[in-house]
């Protein structure tokens, strides 16, 4: 188990603005009346997408039983990740003090089973517990099987989603990043190849893949995105990338400041979601690499790929403007996607806060204005009065509140890591102008929420 | 007799169990205006709604005591207090249920010392039904978290009939039926029009065909279950003239009820198939001493007549099954009565029923066990839940989907399996699985000295191989 100190060392993160005062980290959790994961859920969601690891967790079935099989990250090769591993502990493990045994043949089983480069094993709360100890389970097994077994000690009750990002992130830089040199440099007749990675990129939908070609067109060569559609032997080459990009918010951040620390890597904050979003995120490499040429041939990239965008999306504009959003993402993602509704000319009126850090926050008063409505409470009927009082058009959030959207009959977009579609990079505005006009202009709110006609004639009949 | 293989590898691989606290919440959702609550860290509770909220496609309300790093530690009693009056407070329930998880229970809490000692601190939330129970989901599966939680509230809520001058047959029509949780609220709807049709009236317990049928109400938001099982009605069910238990698993529930309230009680381990609802049939006409209405012999008749059609395709068929084990066992009953061979049986928890099974072998264990079962023995139709579906394809054989969760099934939560429409519906599903490839096609022979010269001969492909 990891102790009160680690947890607390975790949690004080100098690269984020609102460290310094005195209220950092998460506020404890309330029973009764608390939503959304644990460290461990945290942890899995940020490292599942490595995809031909084994991700073996340790745990009694609740853990891996309801959540394995549920992420919308895409591989390009192995699917070995889509694969649920757990040691599933029994009554007599537990009691008998048996479960890190079972652990120790399970890692042999994963290995001889699929003969994976590694094996990433999740500590969840009753071995933590009972003590296990999987920091030296793991070295030994990694002695005598040698595979790599890399121990991520995230049980959920150390706290939140957040924290298990961070976790994750450390275990990472811990024991994986540095342990390997990438293949030699490729070269250009033309330019110089550069070498970056992307941290907090998780692939949903593929939707990566919609930015990587314009990456490879202006001779970045990506190491590593931690995590979608990453190999093991990739994030352990992570040290020698020249700028890292963090994606997705503060969720890892850690990694981009230790890989600064020890490396002297710069890393810089942006997103793929929205156009000028998108097109700064290009700018940024281009700056932070000084490569006054790079800088040239990405405007030429930008210019071209905006003209097209905009091009195909002149009639959805048409379509969407002035329309009115609520943006509850649970965090990560508020200020990336205000942006890219902006582009679409639609008004954010209100965004969710909950998870996001000060500096998070600062961005997004900085893109809606001062008097920028933040939601802190994310429960259902909090969100349902804001839909009323600001004339909502569309509810975008996680897929946890489509349900509470339609109920009420809003229209509703889900943006987070469950979706189905990719909305990332130039192209992605195309898809995500799609999902948002298919339920804006629905039919089916009309029909759902007019009244059966006998009611309306009663009603008639009675006044 | 079939033989029970236990678990005799280290890891397991792609779990088909889910735990016991996610059975006991589904258990809790079948009651009017009720609560669930984890007893666990937050986590707990967030996979298991994503888990119900993905199956059902409905908001599912469910709570956690949000066990941190100090309380782990240093014991949770506060946690299980504060959360039960945040509810009372915040949601005004009809019922909570405080279901124990793993951390809890190796923590050694103790959850019935905790209700009393909420009762003694805060008597102005004396009319909310509050039970705990103890479901550690390192042993059992969502069937056993289910049958704790339905047996739990039966034993707190239900009174003794001495007490409260409860009388059997004081309400002549009134049918208590105990419901497994392989029962979809599309079953339950099949069975209460079955039930009325013989003029009696049906209280399920617990009924999410009432708050988890997938419908739309006047209010926008419920903090609380809409629908389902009113509390109230557990005070009437000493008043009634039977029960009936469906479901092998609530076995203990269903005695339970018998010995608190004298209703005679009639056991039913599952509806699928002719012989178990002619069982019912025969019940429920004894029960109402009326004859058997006409359309439910019209319906007899047409699952006799279908057998007859689908016997071609399910006879010697050779299935695999992945479920909890009532459903297994009512799967395996409605396939053996068809001659099919059922070459698979995997699944979550060594129960009773898994004794009387008519299969030869049944392995508790995981989707790669299925899997590999499946391949040994040329399994050529898999019955399983949405995981199942990817060993489905690796293995190269069709999917009936069933169980929990489905969650690349629109309407799965809502398919009627039930009765004699109901398992007419599941030949019907189960023949159009396999009627184009179930049976091997004879390979094409080109005659050395052929004259044919089609062009492609060699790359021709039938419509049915694939």
């Amino acid at each position: 188990m990891k102790t009160s100190k680690d947890i607390a060392e975790l949690l004080d993160e100098p690269a984020c603005e609102h460290n310094k005062k005195e209220k950092s980290g998460c506020a404890k959790p309330k029973p009764g009346s608390t939503a959304g994961g644990c460290a461990f859920d945290g942890a899995q969601i940020a490292l599942l997408p490595i995809a031909d690891v084994a991700h073996l967790v340790h745990g009694s079935i609740a853990c891996a039983g309801s959540s394995w099989d549920n992420r919308g990250t895409r591989s390009s090769g192995s699917q070995l990740y889509q694969i649920g591993m757990t040691t599933d502990l029994t009554e007599q493990d537990v009691i008998m003090g048996r479960s890190e045994k079972r652990l120790f043949h399970s890692i042999k089983q994963a290995i001889d089973s699929y003969n994976p480069p590694a094996v990433f094993v999740y500590n969840t709360c009753v071995p933590a517990l009972v003590g296990d100890d999987i920091n030296a389970i793991c070295k030994s097994a990694a002695e005598r099987y040698g595979v790599p077994v890399i121990p991520i000690d995230c049980a959920g009750f150390y706290g939140t989603k957040n924290l298990g990002n961070r976790i994750a992130g450390d275990a990472m830089v811990n024991h994986v990043i540095g342990t390997r040199e990438p293949e030699p440099s490729p070269q250009h007749p033309n330019y110089k190849i550069h070498d970056v990675n992307l941290i907090g990129e998780y692939n949903i939908a593929g939707e990566f893949w919609q930015v990587l070609p314009l990456l490879d067109e202006m001779g970045l060569r990506v190491l590593c995105t931690l995590s979608g559609d990453a190999r093991f032997h990739e994030v352990q080459t992570m040290h020698r990338a020249e700028v890292n990009m963090m994606v997705c918010s503060k969720a890892m951040v850690n990694v981009a400041r230790k890989l600064q620390k020890e490396y002297g890597t710069p890393w810089f904050e942006g997103s793929f979601y929205g156009i000028s979003d998108t097109s700064q995120a290009l700018r940024d490499f281009a700056k932070n690499l000084n490569d006054a040429d790079l800088v040239e041939r990405t405007e030429k990239v930008i210019a071209r790929e905006e003209a097209r965008i905009q091009a195909a999306l002149e009639q959805w504009k048409a379509r969407l403007k002035g329309k009115r959003v609520l943006l509850f993402t649970g965090g990560v993602k508020s200020w990336s996607v205000i942006s890219a509704l902006q582009d679409l000319d639609m008004v954010v009126v209100a965004t969710g806060t909950k998870k996001s850090t000060e500096e998070d926050k600062a961005r997004i008063r900085e893109l809606m204005g001062e008097e920028a409505m933040m939601i802190e409470d994310g429960s259902p009927k909090a969100l349902l009065k804001c839909v009323r009082d600001y004339k909502v058009d569309i509810l975008i959030a996680g897929g946890r509140n489509m349900y509470t959207a339609l109920k009420a009959k809003i229209p509703f977009l889900d943006i987070n890591q469950e979706r189905e579609f990719g909305y990332e990079g130039y192209q992605g505005m195309l898809e995500l102008v799609r999902q948002l006009s298919l339920t804006i202009e629905s039919p089916v709110w009309e029909a759902v929420r007019a009244p059966a006609p006998w009611k309306t004639t009663k009603e008639t009949q009675h006044g | 007799m079939a033989e029970i293989i236990k678990r005799n590898k280290a890891l397991s691989v792609n779990p088909l169990k889910a735990s016991q606290p996610v059975g006991g919440t589904l258990a809790t959702l079948g009651f009017d205006r009720a609560m669930p609550m984890l007893h666990g860290s937050q986590g707990c509770t967030a996979f298991a709604k994503v888990f119900f909220v993905r199956h059902f496609r409905e908001p599912i309300p469910l709570q956690t005591t949000a066990m941190d790093q100090s309380s782990s530690v240093m014991g949770a009693d506060e946690n299980v207090i504060e959360g039960i009056k945040a509810i009372a407070e915040k949601s005004n329930p009809a019922l909570i249920v405080v279901l124990t998880t793993g951390l809890a229970e190796t923590q050694g809490a103790d959850v019935h010392r905790n209700l009393k000692e909420f009762r003694e601190t805060y008597p102005q939330f004396d009319h909310i039904a509050v039970v705990m129970v103890n479901t550690p989901d390192f042993t059992g599966c969502v069937e056993t978290g289910y049958a704790a939680t339905v047996y739990e509230i039966i034993k707190a809520l239900v009174p003794n009939a001495a007490e409260a001058g409860t009388k059997p047959n004081n309400r002549p029509r009134q049918v208590n039926v105990l419901v497994s949780p392989m029962l979809t609220s599309g079953d339950l709807e099949a069975l209460r029009d079955t039930i009325e049709q013989f003029n009696l009236r049906p209280v399920f317990v617990p009924d999410i065909s009432d708050s988890l049928d997938g419908s739309l109400t006047e209010d926008d938001f419920s903090p609380v279950t809409i629908g389902g099982t009113p509390i109230s009605e557990l005070k009437t069910l000493g008043d009634a003239t039977s029960t009936l238990v469906i479901g092998a698993s609530l076995q203990k529930a269903g005695d339970l009820l018998k010995e608190k309230t004298g209703v005679p009680s009639y056991q039913f381990d599952h509806l699928y198939g002719l012989q178990a609802n002619d069982d019912l049939i025969l019940t429920l006409a004894n029960i109402s001493q009326q004859p058997v209405p006409e359309r439910i012999e019209r319906q007899r008749s047409q699952l006799q007549d279908a057998m007859l059609d689908t016997h071609f395709m399910l006879g010697q068929l050779r299935v695999a099954i992945a479920a909890d084990p009532d459903q297994l066992n009512a799967f395996s009953h409605l396939l053996a009565g068809m001659g099919s061979e059922i070459v698979a049986a995997v699944t979550t928890a060594h129960t009773p029923v898994l004794a009387n099974m008519p299969v030869k072998q049944i392995k508790i264990g995981d989707l790669e066990d299925l899997e590999l079962l499946a391949k040994e023995h040329k399994a050529q139709l898999l019955i399983g839940n949405s995981h199942a579906v990817a060993s489905a394809e690796r293995l190269g054989i069709p999917i009936l989907r069933a169980g929990f969760p489905l969650y690349d099934l629109i309407g799965g939560y809502q398919k009627t399996w039930v009765g004699y429409r109901g398992s007419r519906q599941a030949l019907f599903d189960l023949a159009n699985l396999v009627i184009n490839f179930a049976h091997e096609e004879i390979e094409v022979y080109h005659s050395i000295y052929s004259q044919k010269f089609d062009a492609a001969q060699h790359h021709a492909c039938s419509p049915s191989c694939h």
